[in-house]
């Protein structure tokens, strides 16, 4: 199974003539293999997904050289033939699980409502579908949360009502939002145990996206590092940890303190500067202001050079770079 | 949701009794009632007659008690020049005016809730600055000459609808049309604000991502949401369109409450007016409390379970 | 994740030009009531029965001395439409005042004290809102007899609930804000923070209301003088102007139409300023 569920190449997305979002995202997501994307906050990494789902607004404008699922043409698709896709084939859940569902609604006609759109299937068996996907997803008495109202469960149930709301129509793909990111602590860690569960149990395939790379290390087997609209380096998770090639990524890791390895005295790392608002038309490397060892060469074109077999990074520097230091 | 409820109630009741006494001092604001009822051409005689006649000559206290005790039965006396009983005048009357009421808001909700749902989907286009500025001439339009004109295109010009008089069907549809004219902008406006902002919350997102139809999400997710302060507004609306309909009733010579109203006005028939004015004002007091139970069961989270 | 809304430019032109629409027309409708006698070519009040009903200038037969024609009286059209902009800018204006230092005393005292005064203050609200307004108004004319202050005070003491509303919420919110508690904490006394800290912050959202109000408060009293319980005749009054009309409107529409769109327009003005300034306020807000 060499041909990739999703295929991305290429992706741009810009909101008007003033913000860039995204400018050349590529990536790969295979059959039951979960792909994180990582990055900071306004990397465009949430535009992206929702760029690949098509749900941005009617101001964006989104292009790519590639885009498919399945081998289908996402680009050209028109929006009803996309919204057939959505929820079935492909399903996407969100980072505030809070306002992610609708008050007005109890959450059995949510989850319902799903597999009525897309199978024909009578309201029973969805209801039983429903019952059963809330306790796999490990929600206990399920057939009281059918009946209950939003405002009335938590925000780790909310999450995983999502998640099984998500799951209804037994999608390929699950694309997941930063999901962890307003849960506690905890409930992070059951839900992304959730999630990894389910991908052995479903085969199903995760884009992940997180700021976090804690849960990139736990779930993910590919991951790409997002900064400032471009992938700046995709490697698999053991390569990314143990040989990362682009100083970007270097830094990200450099900054997570390692217990037993960080001395009490010892400043944590950083990345000085700030992430740069980028216009249509920015040219060269977008990290060359807060890296260390940029060179005038990095104001025009960054090539993507390969470490490894699977390993890519976009920046002028050498692979072995790293390992003479 | 009881508790909710039962003290919207008190509320309500307490309001009623306040506008009661309001409803009884309007009507002697004018001072010495006999003096106005006797006319212009009453010897001191004539007018202590009246007085001991109506019971005018009793402290005051006593006939707002007496009016109140009886008020509160529905017992709202004798109308001075009709010679009928109060109740009775109102209870025929107060058919043809709540149908106008209910024939003007429903107009007005046919026009407004499309209105708004195309300016809010399309919010920022061409049709969006059209909607507005239908609201805003409907705002600006006095309604008396509103009915004037409709009389003379509709009426003369295309004699295709009476100009006055109850009797058919038609004969509601141009005072209907003018009394929702009051509406709309409100209703429009209320309408397109709560879609914008229920189409830009998330769940409407998750919706999208769901691959809903598009007009599932309309319907039934975004409007179920943007319902809400729109059906209080459409039933305090109707309160008003019921209080304001006297202008439009008496122009069509539509033989209503608002109607009986103004002729117990230019003929100083003091226990209709203050009977009229209560009457609409326990009718606005009960939509508003409907409007609330209403409210309570299109949005879960008012009914505090 | 940013999704931005349409380019501010063009959304700042749409709402500047129905400010600068409506600032216009309202302009000059006081220009005319403050001007009156000098720009009308006739006395409003003098009547000649020889010369009833002359049309209007764009039709056959007029004369050139009466512009906009003449009345069933004879009285020239034009001068009693300019004499009427006098009434309408004096109800509007006098009835906001009073309606006005209602409201936005009852709204700011709620808002401000909160608890059982609070309390008291909205169920004061919502007595008012439950009366109907035009039955009483007419209700009170009919008693007391026509006149214009009457009509003011009337509609002064019944149009207050937008203010209180709006003075109410806006309180409610400033209240909470920081620089009234760091103000509590300078020691400075409640009438002081209630004059120099709120009313200034809720003033452009009062402003707002102070335009719709006018407005409402002018088509009052123009259905109000077409019922004959309101300004009494021969006043100018709009209102006055459409009922006298109306028994021949239907041999010449133009009698009634000349006044109607007169009204319509000076509303229509009022509402597009108030709109425009409510947007115009708000860019200013950072809330």
């Amino acid at each position: 199974m060499s041909e990739p569920l999703l295929d991305v190449a290429g992706l741009r997305v810009s909101f008007g003539t003033s913000l860039a979002a995204v400018r050349g995202v590529s990536l790969q997501v295979m059959r039951g293999e979960t792909h994180c994307v990582v990055g900071e906050s306004g990397c465009g990494k949430s535009v992206s997904a929702l760029a690949i789902m098509n749900l941005l607004a009617r101001r964006a404008s989104r292009t790519a050289d590639r885009l498919s699922f399945e081998g289908r043409d996402l680009l050209t698709m028109t929006d009803g033939a996309m919204s057939q896709l959505r929820g079935d084939r492909m399903a996407m859940i969100f980072q505030e699980p809070m306002t992610s569902l609708n008050p007005a609604y109890t959450v059995g006609s949510q989850m319902t409502e799903v597999l009525t759109r897309h199978r024909s299937v009578s309201r029973r068996a969805a209801r039983d579908r429903a019952a059963e996907l809330l306790a796999r997803v490990g929600i206990t008495a399920p057939g009281l949360r059918l009946a209950q109202f939003p405002h009335q469960l938590s925000g780790g149930l909310r999450q995983r009502v999502m998640i099984a709301m998500a799951l209804m129509c037994d999608p390929q793909l699950l694309i997941a939002d930063e999901p962890t990111t307003a849960l506690d602590v905890t409930v992070q860690a059951q839900i992304l145990r959730l999630l990894a569960s389910l991908q052995r149990e479903l085969g199903l395939a995760i884009l992940l996206i997180t700021h976090d790379l804690g849960i990139v290390a736990r779930v993910a087997s590919r991951v790409s590092v997002m900064y400032a609209g471009q992938i700046v380096e995709a490697a698999s998770t053991a390569a990314l940890f143990t040989a990362p090639k682009h100083p970007y990524t270097r830094g990200l890791l450099a900054c997570v303190p390692v217990p037993g390895k960080v001395r009490r005295d010892q400043p944590l790392g950083m990345i000085r500067g700030v992430v740069p608002k980028i216009e249509p038309g920015f040219a060269g490397c977008a990290f060359r202001e807060r890296c260390d060892y940029a060179m005038p060469e990095c104001a025009s074109e960054v090539p993507l050079q390969v470490a490894a077999a699977g390993h890519d990074y976009l920046c002028r520097l050498p692979a072995d770079w790293g390992t003479r230091v | 949701m009881l508790r909710f409820l039962v003290r919207r109630l008190i509320v309500a009741l307490l309001v009623t009794a306040t506008v009661l006494t309001l409803a009884f001092a309007l009507t002697r604001l004018s001072g010495d009632l006999a003096i106005s009822i006797a006319g212009p051409n009453a010897t001191d005689r004539d007018v202590e007659l009246v007085r001991k006649a109506y019971g005018l000559d009793r402290p005051l206290i006593i006939q707002y008690l007496s009016w109140t005790g009886r008020a509160l039965i529905g017992d709202f006396g004798e109308s001075y020049f009709f010679k009928q009983r109060v109740a009775t005048l109102i209870g025929d009357r107060m058919p043809i005016t709540l149908t106008l009421g209910l024939v003007g808001l429903v107009i007005a909700l046919v026009i407004s809730l499309p209105l708004g749902i195309l300016a809010a989907v399309r919010e920022g286009t061409l049709i969006d600055r059209i909607v507005q500025i239908v609201a805003l001439v409907g705002q600006a339009m006095p309604s008396f000459w509103l009915c004037l004109l409709l009389m003379i295109g509709f009426g003369l010009q295309l004699g295709w609808l009476p100009i006055s008089g109850t009797g058919s069907w038609e004969h509601y549809v141009m005072p209907g049309i003018v009394l929702a004219f009051s509406a709309i902008p409100a209703l429009t406006r209320l309408t397109r604000s709560g879609m914008i902002q229920a189409l830009g919350a998330d769940y409407i997102r998750t919706a999208r991502a769901k691959g809903l139809s598009r007009l599932s999400i309309l319907l039934k997710h975004a409007l179920r949401n943007a319902a809400i302060p729109v059906v209080a507004i459409a039933a305090v609306q109707l309160g008003f369109m019921l209080g304001g309909s006297i202008v439009i009733e008496t122009i069509f010579a539509l033989h209503g409450v608002g109607y009986l109203a103004w002729e117990s006005i230019a003929k100083n028939d003091f226990p209709v007016v203050q009977a009229v004015v209560l009457v609409l004002a326990v009718i606005y007091i009960g939509l508003t409390l409907a409007a609330d139970l209403v409210n309570a069961v299109l949005d879960p989270r008012l009914r505090g379970a | 994740m940013t999704e931005l809304a349409q380019p501010a430019s063009r959304r700042r032109n749409w709402r500047s030009a129905g400010l600068w629409i409506g600032g216009t027309i309202v302009g000059l409708v006081l220009f005319c009531a403050l001007f009156a006698p000098l720009l009308a070519p006739h006395d409003p009040f003098a009547q000649d029965l020889t010369r009833r009903f002359l049309p209007p200038y764009w039709m056959e037969g007029t004369d050139p001395a009466h512009k906009l024609g003449t009345d069933g009286l004879g009285r020239d059209y034009l001068s009693r439409l300019i004499y009427g902009t006098r009434i309408s800018m004096l109800i509007g204006i006098m009835t906001v005042i009073t309606s006005g230092l209602i409201g936005i005393s009852l709204g700011v005292v709620g808002g401000f004290f909160g608890g059982r005064v609070d309390d008291v203050v909205l169920f004061i609200i919502t007595c008012r809102l439950s009366i109907p307004v035009v039955l009483v108004a007419l209700a009170v004319v009919g008693l007391l007899g026509s006149s214009l202050t009457l009509v003011v005070l009337t509609l002064g003491l019944l149009l207050w609930e937008r203010f209180a509303v709006v003075a109410r919420s806006t309180t409610m919110q400033v209240r909470h804000l920081d620089f009234v508690s760091a103000a509590w904490c300078a020691g400075a006394s409640r009438p002081w923070i209630l004059l120099r800290e709120v009313l200034p912050n809720i003033t452009s959202h009062l402003v707002v209301v102070a335009t719709l109000e006018m407005a409402l408060a002018i088509l009052l009293e123009a259905a109000l003088s077409f019922l004959g319980l309101g300004v009494p005749p021969p006043a100018p009054s709009w209102g006055v102007m459409i009922t006298e009309a109306k028994e021949y409107m239907f041999f010449s529409p133009w009698v009634i139409m000349i006044p109607g769109v007169a009204l319509f327009v000076l509303v229509l003005g009022i509402n597009l300023l108030g709109d425009g300034l409510r947007d115009f306020l708000r860019t200013g807000e950072t809330s």
